[in-house]
Formats: structure tokens, C-alpha cells, sequence
């Protein structure tokens, strides 16, 4: 038995999304700039995915712009848009970003940008006193994630949309959509930049979406032919775009979604209480965070340890972040939302799909009961 | 005229009666080397000579990383007929500036000029057909040798190999490998003795992962390079680690399991017809390399335990690895993620009848048969 419970690092491509790129490759391969007539149907289907995107932001397609992928999107939105602007600017963004934003942040402040990071509650609540603070420093750009990677928790985007509209209305929002797109419905009319990812969403890998407000300039990061309105120059991954929009579709298919994926993580949890009584939760409650991430410290046994043992028994998910699990530390992002460090070492995320079955979820329960139980017996002395 | 290597051999020449025996390993050893390229080699006259590859750098590349070689030298082989040797010093010498000296070596006494009249000439020669050339007989910063042998060979300086004694001469040892800097350098160091090396590898699910096995398994395949290639046994441990946690003292955890180690390696190399045990332990580098501690792990081993690292820095060591190529992979991440198993205050001056006796709560040989009867061989 498998259970696979690690699908915010990545997702299985369904058969439909698998179905549709190998249809594009062998019948609408041609480049969509070329000028004779299959080649319009190559154009026609890019068009299709982005009123696919577009549609379940609630904006207008010719905003929707093709990246290799959420990193690419994040990069091109944070640095594109603040090179597209003159003399050093305040920037906000908050501390529990994805790498993506934050190194990308980093990089403008060692441009001579200042920079102010937001700290966030034990929620992952952005700390309105501190964002209130600094907005009397009008920023060019604020950005924060619309579902935090790790622990699942929703930060109020409206609120934060508000307080920054009301005392700096010139500066630009992006949200960083790569965990929540499709699954936390979100409306992008409100913001200036949104990223989004196929991966993340039973779609293939090397394929994202950058929405840009009409109006809202950015400097390309890869200059070339010209594609997507010159701010994204290369060939189009017309194969990646095709599952992209297959995957977008049959997620938008699946009635109340969110209410599925909600009613798994419960009984994940409820399941995981059974086996280990005293298993903490990070982050936020489990009604109030995102419905398809779910944070857990385990007493006593590293997470990496934990994990292992639950990978020798089919069962597959991650500590902090898949990303950075390579790098041996305790995620920041849950140090930064007050966990101990212990704590924080023992934790594991569990992320679901609307594909994740009802066996998965009560075998990975039972799993972690079991090994948990050996496990916590070997601790150092 | 075709180009050549002519290489030399080094501690070879030490032996007595065995040398023919060396010398026939160290050649097919050349051999095996250059054979991917296309390349032949042969012994002749006290030099093994190698011809035929099209790419003379990798030639030198793979010929210096043969053990028992003292240095090799890309060499022009001619006619023994004075015109073209001479033409062939005049070109060879025409991209060099600063100074210079030839020295000739007239193996074939047949050939009418004797060495210093050929250093005399060719020097001349050469100082006449380049102005940027003095010739130094002291101290050359360029030396153009020449040797008359069945042909003529002419070089300009030379490259120094691996040293070390011809691989397959010095019998079977059996390497513990963890993924760490040293054990790598350990195995490198004893092949280089002529040493066939294969390895153990102490495996401790979940507490290291398979990206930690994986990269232990690409270390051997490193070194393994150096040699014929390189199997790694891998040992089930886990078992015996935590029961050692639950059974035996804290402050004994490490030195306990060490022992372990060194009787499932027997066990295993008596196996592999190995007759001895390599480790990359480095004195008082950690709790388990004192004098005492090693003691107490050498007790528990009924065949030499080899330790080549045993006085070096841990800059010593690393520069090695460096230099074998071993040092990026061994920094990789994910070695071990268990603290679980190292005591907080470990013994560094254990007495050998204490160990034993905390070790008695162990069932050492149901223990050592279980690890070994799960161990899984993968040849890299």
C-alpha cells in the first residue's frame, strides 16, 4: 500500500492532463508564431488556458502570462516589476514566503531597495501593526502568499489589500498563488500580480502563469523574440500549456472542492489524534487554514527520521518543505511563526488532492501510529 | 615518427626476485587503463611505452591515476638518425623561451655519437634556431631529453603519476565506508599500496536515508575508479543501534557500535577473501579515535586493521579528497540525520574489560548473523 500525501510539493498528472500534452505534440506541435494555418490552432489553444486561468481569477485573459513555472512567475513579478520603477523604493514582504519571493526581495535590497520583512503571528497572520507601521513609508510593492507552503495558513489578503490601498494606494500587490490556485478560490480583480503553477494542480511541471493587471509594467527577465507581449521572450511550451489548461479544467470540474479537500484534512487529523494523542498542530486550526495542508509535530522523533520511516512503509510526504528539505535545518517559516525549535524539528506536512483516497489517508494514520510509537522510544539521552 | 608515452615506474624498482611479477601486473594495469582509448602497451627496456591513442591528454590523465608509476612523458618516437632528431628538438623547442639544457641517454651504443656530444650539438642546434632560449646546465627551467633506445624518443619534461605499488599486488582489504570526507581518502590511500579494496557500509534506516546509501554508493564508484571498481556491502544496522541505545550505557553508545562495525566487517571480509580491514580514522579526531578507544574497537577485530589516516589533519585529509575527487560528493548533506545515537559525554578513555562487560546485555552473535545475512551486495 501507498499513500502518497505530499502533493503541494508536486502532483501526479492525470491521464486527461497526459492525454492532452501528448495530443499537442503529435498533432499541434507547430511554433504558434508561425504564420501559416495549423499554427493558429497552436495560438488559439494558448488562448484557451488562459480563459481558463483568467476565468477562475476573475480577470481578463490578455493579463495571463507564461512562465517556466511558479519561481520564474514570483521572479519576474517581484524583480520585474520594481526594475520597471525609478530610484530606490520601500518593499514590504512577509517573512514566510517561498524562496522564490524572498530571495528575490533580497536581491533588490542588496540593489540599495529597503526593505521591511512582515512578521507573522502563530497563524500566519501578517502583523497588521507592524504592516500599518511600515506603510507610512509608502512601499512600491508589498507581496505575500496567498496559502503559506508549509503550514497551510491563509493570510487575510483582503485586509492587507485594504490597509495598503488606504494609506498607499500607488504601490503594487502580488500574491504568490502557488499554493492555493484553484483550491482556495481567490479573486485577482483586488491585486496587481499573481503566480500560479500546473504542477501544483495535476498538471505537468515547467509550466506557470504570471497574471499582470493591464497597466502594470515590468521589465522582462529574458529578452528574445518578443513572445507574451515581449515580457517573457522564448518558444511557448505549448505541450505544458495544453495540460496546464486540462488540469485547470478538470479542477474546476470537481464540485466544492474545498469542502472535499476540507473533509479529508479532517479526518487526517482526526485520525492522527487517534493514533498519537499528543500530536501538536502548527499553525493554524484546522477549520481555519487552507483545506488540503496539515502541519503536525510529532513528540520526540525528527521529522526527517519520521519521514523515512513512514517512506520505508509506502507512506510519502514532507518536513517543512519539499524544497528544503535538502538543507539541514528547522524551517524558518515555522520559527518565524513561534514554534520552539524542538517543536519545529519534529515536524511533518501532509498535503492533499482531491485525488487522495479515503485508504491513503487511514493507512498513513495508522502508519504514523505505529512507528511513532517504536520510534519515540530511542530518544537521545 | 608517431607520439608515445613513455612512462616510468617507481617503488617497483625495489624489488628483487618479485619484479618480474610486478612489472607483468603493472603493465596489464597500464593496459587496462589506456584500452577504452583505443591504446596499446607494452614493457620494453625498463620503460612501459603506450601508443596508439588519438588523445594524448586523456592518455596522461588515465596513465597517471595507475599506482606503482613514478611519471610519464609524451614523447616523439623517430628514426635513430641524428637530421631528424635534431629537426624534432628545433620544433619541439621553438614555442619556449627562458633556459634551457638537453640531456641525451645512449642506451644503444651502436649510435656514432655518444651523450655528450649529442647534448653539445642539439643544445647548439637549438640555441641557434631560437634567440629566446640560454641554456642553464644547472638549473633549466625547460629540459629536452633525448633517449636512444630501439628508436629514438624525444620529450620535453615529464609528469608525475600516482606512486604507490601495482594495484592487485598487495592483496584484499575490505574498506568501512561511511559518507564522510576520510573513509574515501582511507580506501584511496591503501589501494595505492597495490591494495584491492572493496567496501562495507553501515546502513541505519530511517535514520539515514536512501539519499545517504546512494551517495556512499557514488563515493565507492569514485574510488572504485582508481582500482577495477568497487563493491560495497550493505549492512542492515539498525537493529543493533537501538539496542544498544536501549540496553548498554550512554557514554559507551559509540565505542559499542564501533565494535559492531569491526565484527560484522570481519565477518564480511573473511567472505570477500579479504585479510584485512581498512578505516579513516585519524587520532583524536572524535571520542572513539584515542588510543584507548581505538584499542577497545581493535579487540573485537581478529585481522589487521588498517588506518592510513591515523596522523593526518583533517587539511591533509581534505586536500586528498580534493585532489581524488571524492571531497564534493562526501560534503553533500543528508549523512546522517540522527543524533539520537551519540552520546552526550562520551568515554574517551575507555578501558577495554569495562566495554566488554556493558556489551555483555548484547547478543553479539545472534546480532553480527542477522546484520550479515541482511546484507546486500551492489557492485559499482
Amino acid at each position: 500500500m501507498e499513500a502518497y500525501l505530499d502533493n503541494s510539493a508536486t502532483t501526479r498528472p492525470t491521464d486527461g492532463v497526459i492525454e492532452a500534452m501528448a495530443r499537442c505534440m503529435r498533432e499541434g506541435f507547430y511554433n504558434p508564431s508561425s504564420l501559416y494555418a495549423p499554427a493558429l490552432s497552436a495560438e488559439k489553444a494558448m488562448r484557451a488556458c488562459r480563459e481558463e486561468l483568467a476565468g477562475a481569477l476573475s480577470v481578463e485573459q490578455k493579463g495571463i502570462l507564461f512562465t517556466s513555472g511558479g519561481t520564474e512567475a514570483n521572479n519576474l513579478a517581484v524583480i520585474g516589476s520594481v526594475s520597471a520603477m525609478r530610484g530606490a523604493r520601500h518593499l514590504i514582504v512577509s517573512a514566510v514566503e517561498h524562496p522564490s519571493v524572498l530571495e528575490a526581495f533580497r536581491r533588490l535590497e542588496t540593489l540599495g531597495h529597503r526593505l521591511t520583512v512582515l512578521r507573522v503571528d502563530g497563524r500566519g497572520q501578517p502583523d497588521w501593526a507592524q504592516l500599518d507601521a511600515a506603510l507610512d513609508d509608502p512601499p512600491a510593492l508589498v507581496s505575500c502568499m496567498q496559502v503559506n507552503n508549509e503550514t497551510g495558513a491563509l493570510p487575510d489578503i483582503p485586509r492587507l489589500v485594504g490597509a495598503v490601498r488606504r494609506k498607499a494606494p500607488e504601490a503594487l500587490i502580488h500574491v504568490d498563488g502557488v499554493q492555493g490556485f484553484l483550491r482556495v478560490p481567490f479573486d485577482a480583480r483586488q491585486i496587481d500580480l499573481y503566480t500560479m503553477s500546473a504542477h501544483k494542480i495535476h498538471g505537468p511541471k515547467g509550466v506557470g502563469a504570471l497574471y499582470v493587471r493591464p497597466g502594470v509594467r515590468l521589465v522582462p527577465r529574458q529578452l528574445g523574440g518578443g513572445q507574451e507581449g515581449a515580457l517573457r521572450s522564448g518558444t511557448e511550451n505549448t505541450p505544458g500549456i495544453a495540460g496546464f489548461r486540462e488540469a485547470a479544467v478538470e479542477m474546476k470540474a470537481i464540485p466544492a472542492l474545498g469542502a472535499l479537500l476540507m473533509e479529508k484534512k479532517r479526518r487526517l487529523w482526526a485520525l492522527i489524534r487517534q493514533a498519537v494523542p499528543d500530536a501538536l498542530l502548527n499553525g493554524p486550526d484546522v477549520e481555519s487554514g487552507a483545506p488540503h495542508i496539515l502541519n503536525v509535530s510529532f513528540p520526540d522523533v525528527r521529522g526527517e527520521v519520521m519521514l523515512h520511516a513512514l517512506e520505508g512503509a509506502g507512506v510519502y510526504c514532507s518536513t517543512g518543505s519539499a524544497c528544503s528539505s535538502k538543507k539541514r535545518r528547522v524551517s524558518p517559516v515555522l520559527l518565524a511563526m513561534g514554534l520552539t525549535p524542538d517543536r519545529a524539528e519534529w515536524a511533518l506536512r501532509f498535503s492533499l488532492s482531491p485525488y487522495t483516497s479515503d485508504d491513503e489517508i487511514r493507512y498513513a494514520a495508522a502508519q504514523l501510529g505505529t512507528l511513532h510509537a517504536t520510534l519515540r522510544r530511542f530518544k537521545r539521552r | 615518427m608517431r607520439q608515445v608515452l613513455l612512462v616510468r615506474y617507481g617503488e617497483v624498482h625495489l624489488k628483487g626476485q618479485n619484479r618480474p611479477y610486478f612489472l607483468r601486473r603493472l603493465t596489464e594495469n597500464v593496459r587496462r587503463a589506456v584500452a577504452p582509448l583505443g591504446a596499446e602497451a607494452w614493457l620494453s627496456d625498463s620503460r612501459i611505452y603506450v601508443s596508439g591513442m588519438a588523445d594524448m591528454d586523456e592518455a596522461v590523465r588515465r596513465v597517471t591515476r595507475v599506482f606503482g608509476l613514478h611519471s610519464v612523458s609524451p614523447a616523439w618516437e623517430l628514426d635513430k638518425d641524428y637530421d631528424q632528431i635534431a629537426a624534432k628538438c628545433v620544433e619541439l623547442t621553438r614555442p619556449l623561451s627562458g633556459t634551457f639544457k638537453v640531456a641525451a641517454r645512449r642506451s644503444d651504443k651502436r649510435f656514432p655519437m655518444n651523450s655528450q656530444q649529442l647534448n653539445a650539438e642539439l643544445g647548439g642546434v637549438i640555441l641557434d634556431s631560437n634567440p629566446n632560449l640560454r641554456v642553464d646546465v644547472h638549473k633549466p627551467e625547460h629540459l629536452v631529453s633525448l633517449e636512444i633506445r630501439d628508436h629514438a624518443y624525444v620529450y620535453i619534461g615529464e609528469i608525475m603519476a600516482a606512486g604507490g605499488l601495482p594495484l592487485g599486488t598487495g592483496g584484499r582489504a575490505l574498506l568501512l565506508l561511511s559518507g564522510g570526507i576520510d573513509s574515501p581518502v582511507a580506501g584511496y590511500q591503501m589501494m595505492r599500496r597495490g591494495v584491492t579494496v572493496n567496501a562495507v557500509h553501515f546502513f541505519s534506516f530511517p535514520y539515514t536515508s536512501e539519499r545517504a546509501k546512494e551517495k556512499v554508493l557514488e563515493l565507492a564508484k569514485i574510488v572504485g575508479e582508481y582500482g577495477a571498481g568497487m563493491k560495497v556491502y550493505v549492512v542492515p544496522f539498525t537493529d543493533i543501534q537501538l539496542q544498544i541505545h536501549e540496553k548498554c550505557p550512554d557514554e559507551m553508545g559509540t565505542l559499542i557500535m564501533r565494535r559492531y562495525m569491526m565484527r560484522i566487517a570481519c565477518e564480511i571480509a573473511r567472505r570477500d577473501n579479504a585479510a584485512a580491514l581498512i578505516t579513516g580514522e585519524s587520532l583524536g579526531q572524535v571520542a572513539s579515535q584515542t588510543i584507548e578507544a581505538l584499542a577497545c574497537t581493535d579487540a573485537v577485530a581478529d585481522m589487521p586493521v588498517f588506518r592510513p589516516l591515523i596522523s593526518l589533519d583533517k587539511q591533509e585529509i581534505t586536500d586528498i579528497a580534493v585532489r581524488i575527487g571524492t571531497y564534493e560528493t562526501s560534503s553533500l548533506p543528508y549523512e546522517d540525520c540522527c543524533t539520537v545515537f551519540t552520546p552526550r559525554h562520551p568515554l574517551t578513555r575507555p578501558r577495554v574489560g569495562v566495554v566488554a562487560e556493558a556489551e555483555k546485555a548484547l547478543d553479539a552473535e545472534a546480532l553480527v548473523r542477522a546484520a550479515v545475512e541482511g546484507t546486500e551486495e551492489v557492485l559499482m
